[in-house]
């Protein structure tokens, strides 16, 4: 388990706004995704734990050890830590091969003990015929697992790694996330990831920790936090949603819906509980959720007229986005039996109406 | 008929003076590149002080710390069994303040260069800073110490004016080849001084070379083989 209550500023310089980090969570056993913007305090936060930097105040604890305490002074050094870190580039030392670079990780045990542990290793991770080579004669997929591996040969109670699938081609993503569940399987200790990729961020979080601008924005379970956003910022963040505000003109529970002015356009959707008829309200809707249609003729209800900005090619399917920032998911064939004028109305189902 | 002895001496000087400033250099530059404290600036000018003063400046210096009477002086004599002014040792030591700087220098700067990853995963793994020091990082800036090296050795082998002051010009004893080269000069010997000119030149092209040829660090930040 890691507690890690962290906070540091950095004074604005001549040519850097200020930053102010400030988080506090809690990670168990399993994989938790540090997720943000770039920019956010996500890779300062995991340096803070694995000692490369100094928080001002807060403490960090792994299991039962203090790593840091601003307020007893206590601040261990990287090396007593025991926090696997995987670093972006992997950090494999070039002048060493494989299996020098798992012997320098293993430190000073009985020759034949170092021997099995860095062989055992190496065959786990499939690099068992590649003990003799040098990272540079590797392949992106063998180095990250041999960083992967030379972490874990330390036996660490916690295993930190800093956008492990940057820069790795989609099959060995996918490699990726399979040693990354082995090891959650095998090891049972805390993964912390950072990642600014929300499918990976899914795919291979249990639990989600959303870090916005040096503070934290939420957390809990990876798939509560897509369904159910906190708030404006988080839904904003995940990019999966269309964010506007509304103004709510009627409530009715009786029938289940609400009337809500959007624009100059009124909408109807299901009731809201726990507002008053005034309020302004934010709410995300799904592209796929949405209907487009070429403009013809007058306006049905909860349609909103709209002119297309862009269509973008989706593995998916197809995005329009248009002018009033609303984005709309369909299908190709859907798209493909519409003429393509410039004029959309954009219909909005009560249903996907969700309040933030 | 040359005298080969200054420049036998030149080079020994030279090569004892480097092996002593990579003694005492590495640890330095390791602590600049690594380690804020209160007083590094401080340290830093201190290092590099010898690099601007005039060698007369710095001579006069070593006179007072290892004169006979001085107590460093009386300790060394104690030591040893001899004084340290005006042998060929003072070269040594005039020699060290030459290099000693430059080679600070360059490798802070090597230090400072290579990829703080690397370092930092060390530590990660456990290494104890001496086993960093030596196992990643000396391996890793090997050409840039090498390259370093040689400069120092370079710059050891033309000092004059320290030389000067505190081991004298004491031929067959403590005359180097930037000494002997001048009293040639002096005393109308002007075939002796261009044969010691020429050979000291072609040294110090050649180890230049060399030193260019290790200045590119196959594992610095530019070419960091990820």
């Amino acid at each position: 388990m890691i507690y890690a209550r962290i906070r540091k500023r950095f004074p604005p310089g001549p040519d850097s706004a200020g930053f102010a980090l400030d988080v506090e969570f809690k990670a168990g056993p399993v994989i938790t995704v540090l997720f943000g913007p770039s920019g956010s305090g996500k890779t300062l936060t995991l340096d803070s734990i694995a000692g490369f930097t100094t928080p001002d105040e807060g403490r960090i604890m792994l299991d039962d050890d203090i790593l840091f305490d601003g307020a007893a002074r206590v601040n261990r050094p990287p090396r007593e830590r025991r926090c696997g870190y995987v670093f972006q580039n992997y950090a494999l030392f070039p002048h060493m091969t494989l299996r020098q670079n798992m012997e320098f990780a293993v430190g000073v045990r009985p020759r034949l003990v170092r021997h099995r542990l860095v062989k055992d290793m190496l065959d786990r991770f499939h690099l068992g015929d590649l003990g003799g080579r040098r990272p540079h004669e590797l392949s992106g997929g063998q180095k990250q697992r041999c960083s992967i591996a030379r972490s874990l040969i330390t036996s660490p109670k916690a295993l930190l790694l800093d956008e492990p699938a940057r820069g790795l081609d989609p099959t060995l993503r996918g490699e990726l996330y399979g040693v990354l569940r082995e090891v959650r399987r095998d090891y049972r200790i805390p993964i912390l990831l950072v990642t600014h990729d929300l499918e990976e961020a899914l795919e291979l979080g249990d639990e989600m920790v959303v870090i916005r601008e040096g503070r934290l924005v939420q957390r809990g379970p990876s798939r509560d936090i897509v369904e159910q956003p906190a708030n404006v910022e988080v839904a904003r963040l995940l990019g999966l949603y269309n964010v506007f505000q509304v103004e709510i003109r009627a409530l009715d529970p009786g029938r289940n819906s609400s009337r809500l002015r959007y624009r100059d356009y009124d909408l109807v959707g299901r009731y809201i509980p726990g507002h008053l008829i005034g309020d302004r309200v934010w709410i995300r809707v799904r592209p796929d959720e949405l209907i487009a249609l070429p403009k013809n003729g007058a306006l049905g209800q909860n349609q909103v007229p709209a002119s297309l900005a862009h269509v973008i090619d989706r593995p998916t399917g197809v995005r329009l986005e248009f002018a009033n920032e609303i984005a709309v998911e369909m299908t190709r064939p859907a798209f493909d039996k519409h003429e393509r004028p410039k004029e959309w109305v954009v219909q909005f189902p009560p249903e996907s109406l969700r309040v933030v | 008929m040359v005298d080969w002895f200054p420049l036998w001496l030149s080079l020994r000087v030279a090569a004892i003076s480097t092996v002593l400033a990579l003694a005492l250099g590495l640890w330095v530059a390791w602590l600049l590149a690594n380690h804020s404290f209160r007083w590094k600036e401080l340290v830093d000018a201190a290092v590099t002080l010898p690099l601007v003063l005039p060698p007369t400046v710095l001579g006069y210096y070593l006179l007072v710390l290892f004169g006979r009477s001085s107590p460093l002086g009386k300790i060394y004599e104690w030591i040893v069994g001899h004084p340290l002014v005006f042998t060929w040792q003072a070269a040594v030591v005039a020699a060290l303040f030459h290099a000693t700087p430059l080679l600070i220098k360059s490798a802070r700067a090597a230090f400072e260069n290579l990829d703080q990853s690397y370092e930092r995963a060390a530590r990660n793994l456990g290494a104890s800073e001496w086993r960093l020091f030596w196992r990643v990082v000396v391996p890793l800036t090997r050409r840039s110490i090498l390259a370093a090296s040689a400069l120092a050795f370079a710059r050891a082998l033309g000092d004059f004016g320290i030389t000067l002051m505190i081991a004298g010009n004491i031929p067959g004893r403590t005359q180097t080849v930037a000494l002997a080269i001048y009293d040639a000069v002096e005393s109308g010997k002007g075939n002796v001084a261009l044969t010691l000119v020429l050979v000291i030149s072609v040294v110090a092209v050649a180890i230049l070379t060399v030193a260019n040829r290790f200045a590119t660090n196959p594992f610095g930040p530019r070419q960091s083989p990820i």
